[in-house]
């Protein structure tokens, strides 16, 4: 027998990093990437939080991305990677000589090496005022905080500053309902990224989005009593403002490193190696000055972490190489893009290509047959090779008369974007915002075996971060996998489990007689024994759907929320929505809620958007017994969790309103008693309003009637979520009866044509709304057909799911532990 | 070594609902019986590796469970989060005996 004798494990090297946002974090990743146990890593973080992505702080403002949408880092990957995170202390002092950091709670952590990525600041310009209440920066997750506290009152938005930063949040505030007019000092908007022309086109499209736009705007002061009420201009102008954002450029945040005595001047003084005066003290990120300039942007700080990374890991390497930058403008629906030197100058060519149809930009600015700078509004797809151009300092003779047109036009590449991923070199930058290649993608899908862009989201960060390139990247797939590569050929298989798509699988569920799900994966050849979470869900629905009455719901193939008829939330407790109808309620509900709300210690009551009560914090095992006594008040389920028919929302109408011209509640009963408890492809809303000023917001509803004094429209299609849709109008009708008839209709055209978790609006812009009128409104025979199979499905779908679990005692096993052990 | 396990039965195999789960309380963290399209049986704490869902509450396919809360998927083999994700949520050693569910239970639940 031997005996290993565990070898002392070899003391690691202490590195302590000052900073935790993306530059910090990213040369941490990168250091571990190549030598994951040189070091034990502390990091100190002045703001309380994990790492977050900061370049979505936009798109964070604009609704678009939630908090947790845009972690990067959270506490597991600390975890996990043995790091000790002090957050929400900052780093005071540094003593050189004893090699050890202290921070402002007096934490302190010795150092071999120490890392500085202190970040910047916002500059606040010293104008009277600027310290009011409301007058805010762009830079954290705070700042996003205050902005949208300002824009839930709506009123009017002042944006000083008209660059990249000043603009995203002009944008953010103007989605979010504010007013919004955006000053900026120079003549034209984003002048250190675009030329004159296209901060032109820029301008107008921000006016045309409802912006106001003062371009040689200087601000004098900023007024108000206890917090800012006007933003006053030098040439005399007052704008009335109750929210101010600053965002006019960054200063490096060197005061640490200044303290400690190491060189500093803009910024904290780097070589190549991004070492500091100090040999053992590296830096980078938006904190550090390098060859006399100051990076902003994120590309060049992928870079500086990469040199970080292998310089802490003992590698030889080549150290910091600033590239040609380039920058995109983060505003949804505005395509924009610069790279190096734009604005031409001595000896600069320009070769300008303008498309008023298409409202298209271009100016490539070419020296001495090489690219030197690019400027795209409209059309940005080219971006990259034309960085590609500059980054390979290449002579553009030979396809000078196309450079314009593009890649796929320039140098016999073809007019085949496939083509022209081809031609690209391995390391030409197909992610300029993490800073991925080509080849870097081309080698992880030949290692893991990657066949999907979501895949080559999670393993390289390629597209991962902006997610403009999600195209490129796509094309390098095909380009690796050839004919295996099913991206837009075609219509997309259901999931992982099968090659089969939506509409086939519903098709081959009726033709064929299938009627479990067992049957339908036999049938259709699925790869996995029993589906996934993705299958068998859509499924079980389209099951349920074909045979009602018939096909025997199949639980487990249901999401929780669907199991158990309540909302589960983060901390694993539930939500309870008992059913108002049409927003209707009495004394007698009301006290039943309140009875509950106190027996069950519910910690929070919320009104809901569908003009119902929410009951948060609901422990599991309760359920049963809250139902119990909302039906004992005749209150049935909401079906707030479902898949289904969820809310009819209406305005009080005719019985009291003085312009009502219709009893839009009665309708809106109506309508919820016929369809309630209906399974549908995803949630389905709907509303009633008594005349066309729309109280009931019915025209971003699944399905909205309005009422006219001549009769009824009809709306359909809408939607308030992430991306609002208005409805398109379907027609207009006379009678009580033809509202639900269509209305029957409708619901059963959406329940049999859309894909599962497909609202109302996708699947009528997929079908076009002439198919849904052809269907439900020219063909009175199929109406009445449809309407009548959603009634008949209705049979089977009324029996209340709360009364089946209260009083029934149906899937007791869902409320109930397996059992109770204790020592 | 298997004489430091110390097995607990705790329920019939038709206790648990095929391709579901149910818990065992009385512990730090419950922990979750997964019973799979084929009966069988395994057990995990009931926390997804990510941010603490019930795992126990996911859809249950091949040998795998999809967390409720942000759809992770687990390996209930190893309890390893599969994909490009990586955590884990702690095994639990499980068997099944003449019909019955032996777990060996972590230590908070006491004994």
């Amino acid at each position: 027998m031997t005996h290993h004798t565990k070898a002392p494990y070899p003391k690691r090297k202490r590195l302590v990093v000052v900073g935790n946002g993306m530059a910090a974090l990213r040369a941490v990743e990168d250091l571990l990437a190549r030598a994951p146990d040189a070091y034990a890593i502390t990091i100190f973080g002045a703001e309380p939080r994990v790492n977050y992505n900061r370049i979505m702080l936009s798109p964070l403002l604009a609704g678009e991305k939630t908090f947790e949408e845009i972690v990067l880092n959270d506490l597991d990957w600390y975890a996990a990677n043995g790091i000790e995170l002090i957050g929400g202390d900052p780093v005071t002092c540094i003593d050189r000589d004893a090699r050890v950091v202290r921070s402002a709670g007096g934490v302190e952590r010795p150092y071999d090496r120490l890392l500085l990525a202190t970040g910047s600041n916002p500059i606040v310009i010293p104008i009277p005022g600027h310290d009011l209440p409301g007058v805010v920066t762009f830079r954290d997750v705070d700042d996003v905080e205050v902005m949208l506290k300002a824009a839930e009152s709506g009123g009017h938005a002042v944006v000083i500053g008209g660059g990249l930063l000043g603009l995203e949040a002009a944008n953010g505030l103007r989605a979010r309902g504010m007013s919004v007019t955006v000053l900026h000092l120079m003549d034209h908007l984003m002048e250190r990224q675009l030329d004159p022309s296209a901060g032109h086109l820029l301008r107008e499209e921000l006016e045309r989005r409802g912006m106001t736009v003062l371009t040689g705007a200087d601000t004098a002061s900023i007024t108000g009593t206890d917090r800012v009420g006007m933003v006053h201009l030098k040439d005399g102008t007052s704008l009335p403002a109750d929210l101010v954002v600053m965002a006019v450029g960054i200063r490096p945040n060197a005061r640490l490193a200044q303290t400690c005595g190491l060189e500093v001047n803009r910024g904290i003084l780097v070589d190549d190696m991004m070492t500091t005066s100090d040999p053992e003290i590296l830096a980078l990120g938006e904190c550090v000055e390098h060859r006399g300039v100051c990076h902003g942007l994120v590309a060049p700080i992928w870079e500086m972490a990469k040199a970080v990374g292998a310089g802490l890991a003992g590698e030889i390497h080549d150290g910091f190489r600033p590239g040609a930058t380039s920058t995109k403008l983060k505003v949804s629906g505005i395509d924009l893009f610069s790279a190096g030197a734009f604005q031409g100058g001595e000896g600069c060519e320009d070769i300008v290509l303008r498309d008023a149809g298409r409202g298209t930009y271009k100016r490539i600015v070419v020296r001495e047959d090489k690219v030197i700078g690019a400027v795209l509004y409209g059309d940005t797809q080219d971006g990259s090779w034309y960085v590609q151009l500059m980054r390979g300092n290449e002579d553009v003779s030979a396809i000078r008369d196309s450079l314009a047109f593009g890649q796929a036009f320039a140098g016999g590449s073809g007019a085949n974007p496939k083509g022209a991923v081809a031609a690209l070199s391995d390391d030409a930058e197909i992610c300029g915002c993490n800073g991925v290649s080509k080849g870097a993608i081309l080698a992880a899908i030949a290692e893991k075996g990657l066949s999907t862009l979501e895949e080559v989201r999670a393993h390289t960060k390629a597209s991962g971060s902006c997610g403009s390139c999600s195209g490129l990247v796509e094309q390098v797939l095909a380009l690796a996998l050839g004919a295996d590569y099913q991206a837009n050929s075609g219509p997309k298989p259901v999931c992982g489990c099968t090659h089969q798509d939506h509409d086939t699988v519903r098709r081959m569920i009726v033709s064929q007689d299938l009627k479990s799900i067992p049957a339908v994966m036999q049938a259709l050849e699925w790869t996995t024994p029993d589906g996934c979470a993705k299958c068998r869900p859509a499924l079980n629905y389209y099951l349920l759907c074909a045979w009602p009455g018939e096909y025997e719901d199949h639980a487990a193939s249901r999401f929780i929320n669907e199991r158990v008829h309540a909302n589960i939330q983060k901390d694993g407790t539930y939500s309870v929505v008992p059913r108002m109808w049409g927003g209707q309620t009495s004394a007698k509900e009301l006290r039943a809620i309140a009875d509950v709300v106190e027996k069950f210690n519910i910690p929070e009551v919320k009104v809901t958007g569908g003009q119902r009560l929410d009951l948060f914090g609901v422990k599991k095992e309760d359920l049963p017994a809250v139902w119990a006594d909302l039906n004992a008040a005749g209150m049935v389920s909401g079906h707030a969790y479902g898949k289904s028919l969820r809310t009819v929302k209406t305005c009080v109408g005719s019985t009291w309103c003085r312009f009502g011209t219709q009893d839009s509640t009665g309708m809106g009963i109506d309508l919820e008693r016929m369809t309630w408890g209906s399974w549908m492809p995803h949630k389905f809303k709907m509303a009633v309003s008594g005349c066309p000023r729309n109280c009931a917001e019915a025209t971003i509803k699944d399905f909205g009637v309005v009422a006219v004094d001549s009769g009824w429209e009809l709306h359909v299609g809408g939607n308030g979520g992430i991306k609002v849709r208005a409805t398109d109008l379907l027609c207009k009708v006379t009678t009580d009866a033809e509202v639900k008839e269509y209305c029957g209709a409708f619901i059963q055209l959406y329940r049999e044509q859309a894909h599962y978790l497909e609202r109302t609006a996708p699947w009528i812009e997929r079908v076009g709304l002439d198919f849904v009128k052809a269907r439900v409104v020219d063909d009175t025979e199929g109406r009445a057909a449809l309407n009548a199979r959603f009634l008949a499905s209705q049979e089977y779908s009324q029996t209340d799911p709360w009364a089946e679990r209260a009083s029934g005692g149906k899937d007791s096993h869902e409320f109930t532990p397996l059992a109770r052990v204790e020592g | 070594m298997d004489q430091s396990l110390r097995w607990t039965d705790v329920a019939a195999v038709e206790d648990i609902p095929r391709q579901g789960s149910r818990v065992i309380t009385g512990g730090a963290d419950p922990v979750a019986v997964f019973r799979t399209h084929d009966d069988q049986i395994f057990a995990l704490i009931d926390r997804c590796p990510h941010k603490g869902g019930p795992l126990s509450q996911g859809i249950v396919h091949g040998a795998s469970v999809t967390c409720p809360l942000h759809n992770w998927v687990i390996d209930l083999a190893t309890a390893e989060a599969t994909g490009p994700d990586e955590g884990c949520s702690g095994h639990v050693p499980a068997r099944v005996e003449r019909g019955r569910v032996l777990v060996c239970l972590p230590q908070s639940f006491g004994g």
